[in-house]
């Protein structure tokens, strides 16, 4: 099988790191060489963060570069069109509505864009975008946006949701375990 | 065995522990960090974060002599720090094995330059292993052992930031503990006198041979043969790069030793190819080896020594080919790292800006100061150089004394910012040292060090007292205020700067991300009593925005602290319910 590969993008903070873990142990569960790249320090202070992750038969490169994603998952508008470039023609993106300032909009020394979901359909990437935060509210905690956002991805692959749900349980804390797969079932059941 | 995904770093420490590692001492830096993290896990390891990497490495050299397989990470500017021991460690050799993990970081992901510590193996003497994923992390460091007691010289494990932070799959195996080795005095070789040293030397020079030799056959150095139109010599992760790149239209010499390297392979591999391309990040370190004896490769005139490789560099610089992107033609602001919601940092920067100082910084989280709004941070060089670059600063022209302060947080501080302190009072400027004790070490994570009164395990220790500390280098006047009340830190500020003598401002207010810190209730802005004027988006704080002409403070990130409610003269932000 030929490489494929998912780019997790989002705010330092919104917990990416979380679903690149989960995402890996679903992987490796399926008997893929798998290579997951993260980027601690700095950038979890806020800033714009990327995680790669690779599967498939042999696995070299840990990164993903532009033209190459077949998937993006991005929790945050604004860093869903920053890392457009890197989608793969033909790959999915999956956008969390949420928008978060950066510093220079904060201050006023640039301007969030406006339109930014259509700006994206209009390039004919194939989108999903998903009010998540609500959703995760909805599933009893703002935290649990990537849990709801790894749902919508796995509903677009051809991993079993068994899978998934156990990859869920071995990931997340027992006590929040509830809470997080009804998130991730109202991910997975998104249309 | 079932293969576990494991990250670099954990990978390395699962290395050390096989290979019977027994004292561990390390100072944090992005991307080691997480390799003494993880070996702090393991009951049978003495592991500690030592005050800075010099001593880290001391005290690993230490046990190694002593008998233990010892170990001592950081990152490549720690090596900077730690270069003293190593240089002359490589004189006394080891009676256990000592390895040594640093990790570089090209395009400066977090870190403050891009050097090579390639050449640190080289000046100092020592061999140095540079594996590519995270199974060859496991397997360099747990061989990093052998080949230390074998050559009788410490190993240095080079990790770039790919490497250390990447998951990828390892097979686990058991643990081989030697137990502590005899010590058996002997100044001749321990007693790094010039007599003794000059003795040793000889033996550096010989033991350099024997690697070398030893480098030429050595199954970490291997050759794979494919298509020999283009062959690449490379180590790292710039091997999986190519492999990426090139796949079979390729064949790899790929160098699992680093330093010493070998020659004949090299030379040997290059004349079965037509064209030969280096590939490695940063310097030309292999590449300057191959010209050096004449053979003919390709390397940075065709690449860069900034930042990183990557799959794509690498099949467009040889192959030609560029992979088509998509992108929308929208103007895309940029988003910097930013000071949490509530850091205790924010409040001190505030009111330094109002005092309109000159700011000798340092590195930590607060060097986020630096940028805007606060943009509060004069200089960065590296740590603990805020304190003595602030004296010498007030030493180019007293003048400067009452308006420029350095800031440094607590753990930078004791790495090496009490060593400036000790000048300011010896050799005395009046100069005002801020201490922005937070009771962490953030910016690599939140590790404790040695002002928190815990250990790496989370034990009770001896903390240090900075108050005391700094009376006892000779500063009198030393007081701590807590930089959520805005109206105190100034005035605490003003004054310091006005008194003719050297003085010690400590911050004090734990980081908000540890997890014994209450969070107060999110505060909100009354829309009908805020004019919109945007005096409270003067901090910068991310949980602040601006809709519809108003601020709006967003609940999921806002943790009350209050620095915003004292800037409002409307009475508009309020304590949330
Ligand atoms: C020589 C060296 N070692 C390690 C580092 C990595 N590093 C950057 S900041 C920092 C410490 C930050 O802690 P502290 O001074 O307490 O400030 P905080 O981040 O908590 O605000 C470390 C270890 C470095 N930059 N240079
Ligand atoms: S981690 Fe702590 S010290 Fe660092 S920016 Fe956040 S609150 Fe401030
Ligand atoms: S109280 Fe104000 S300054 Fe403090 S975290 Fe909340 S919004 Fe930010």
């Amino acid at each position: 099988m030929e490489t494929k590969s998912i780019m997790i993008v989002g705010v330092g903070g919104q917990g990416t790191l979380l679903s690149s873990r989960l995402l890996g142990a679903v992987l490796t569960a399926k008997g893929y060489d798998v290579k997951v790249s993260e980027v601690h320090g700095m950038s979890q202070r806020g800033g714009s963060v990327v995680t790669y992750v690779k599967y498939g038969d042999e696995v070299y490169s840990p990164i993903i570069e532009k033209g190459e994603a077949d998937y993006i998952l991005s929790f945050e508008q604004l860093e869903a069109a920053r890392w457009l470039p890197f989608l793969k023609k033909g790959g999915k993106l999956i956008v969390n509505t949420q928008q978060i300032d950066p510093m220079p909009v904060v201050i006023g020394a640039a301007e969030y864009p406006q339109g930014v979901i259509e700006a994206i359909g209009a390039t004919g990437a194939d989108i999903t975008s998903i009010d998540a935060l609500s959703l995760a509210v909805e599933a009893g905690s703002s935290k649990a946006v990537n849990v709801v956002l790894i749902g919508v991805l796995a509903s677009k692959t051809d991993i079993a949701y068994d899978t998934w749900v156990d990859a869920v349980k071995a990931t997340v804390p027992a006590k929040f375990l509830e809470l997080n797969l009804k998130a991730f079932d109202l991910g997975y059941n998104y249309k | 065995m079932a293969k576990e995904l494991r990250i670099g770093n954990d990978a390395v420490a699962r290395g050390l522990y096989e290979g019977g590692v027994r004292v561990v001492s390390s100072y944090p830096g992005t991307p080691s960090t997480e390799i003494t993290e993880f070996i702090s896990t393991y009951d049978d390891v003495y592991s500690e974060w030592a005050p800075n990497e010099k001593v880290a490495a001391e005290v690993a050299l230490g046990a190694a002599i002593a008998g233990a397989r010892a170990f001592c990470g950081m990152k490549h500017v720690g090596l900077n720090v730690a270069s003293e021991p190593v240089f002359t460690g490589s004189y006394t050799g080891v009676n256990a094995g000592w390895v040594i993990a640093v990790a570089d970081d090209p395009g400066m992901h977090s870190s403050q330059n891009e050097q090579d510590s390639r050449h640190y193996a080289k000046a100092a003497k020592v061999m140095m292993l540079e594996p590519s994923d995270s199974a060859e992390c496991l397997e360099f460091a747990k061989k990093g052992f052998e080949l230390s007691e074998q050559f009788d010289c410490p190993v240095i494990l080079r990790l770039t930031t790919r490497v250390a932070h990447s998951r990828s799959l390892v097979e686990i195996g058991d643990r081989n503990d030697i137990g502590v080795k005899e010590y058996v005095k002997n100044p001749q070789k321990y007693v790094m006198m010039p007599a003794m040293a000059r003795g040793r030397h000889v033996v550096v020079e010989q033991r350099l041979l024997d690697q070398a030799e030893w480098a030429e056959s050595c199954e970490l150095n291997r050759v794979e043969m494919n298509d020999t139109k283009i062959g690449v010599i490379t180590s790292g992760v710039c091997y999986q790069y190519a492999k990426e790149a090139l796949g079979k239209n390729a064949s790899y010499l790929k160098l699992g030793c680093v330093y010493p390297m070998p020659i004949d392979i090299i030379r040997d591999f290059a004349a079965k190819c037509d064209k030969v391309y280096v590939l490695e990040e940063l310097d030309p370190f292999i590449e300057e080896h191959c010209k050096a004896n004449g053979i003919d490769v390709i390397g940075k005139e065709a690449f860069t020594v900034q930042g990183e490789y990557s799959q794509s560099l690498i099949a467009k610089v040889i192959l030609g080919k560029e992979t088509e992107a998509i992108s929308t033609d929208l103007e895309i602001p940029g988003r910097p790292p930013v000071l949490c919601a509530g850091c205790p940092h924010r409040g001190l920067f505030y009111a330094l800006k109002k005092q309109n100082v000159t700011v000798s910084g340092d590195i930590g989280c607060y060097t986020l100061g630096a940028l805007a709004p606060l943009g509060m941070i004069d200089t960065c060089i590296c740590m603990g150089a805020s304190v003595s670059a602030l004296h010498g600063r007030n030493k180019a022209n007293p003048e400067n004394e009452k308006k420029s302060v350095a800031v440094i947080g607590d753990s930078t501080f004791i790495h090496s910012g009490v060593t400036g302190l000790i000048d300011i009072a010896y050799n005395a400027s009046n100069s005002t040292v801020i201490i922005l004790d937070n009771s962490i070490t953030g910016m690599t994570g939140h590790q404790q060090n040695p002002t928190t009164g815990k250990t790496i395990k989370g034990d009770p220790a001896t903390a240090v007292n900075l108050e005391a500390l700094a009376k006892a280098v000779g500063i009198d006047r030393v007081r701590v205020v807590d930089p959520y009340n805005l109206k105190e830190t100034e005035a605490a500020i003003k004054e310091e700067l006005a008194v003719e003598e050297p003085s010690v401002i400590i911050s004090r207010r734990p980081c908000t991300l540890l997890k014994y810190v209450k969070h107060e209730k999110p505060l909100k802005v009354n829309a009908d009593k805020c004019r919109g004027c945007k005096a409270c988006m003067k901090i910068g704080c991310p949980a602040i925005s601006f809709r519809d002409k108003k601020a709006v403070i967003d609940f999921t990130q806002c943790i009350g602290c209050g620095v915003c409610e004292q800037l409002c003269a409307f009475g508009a932000i309020e304590k949330g319910e």
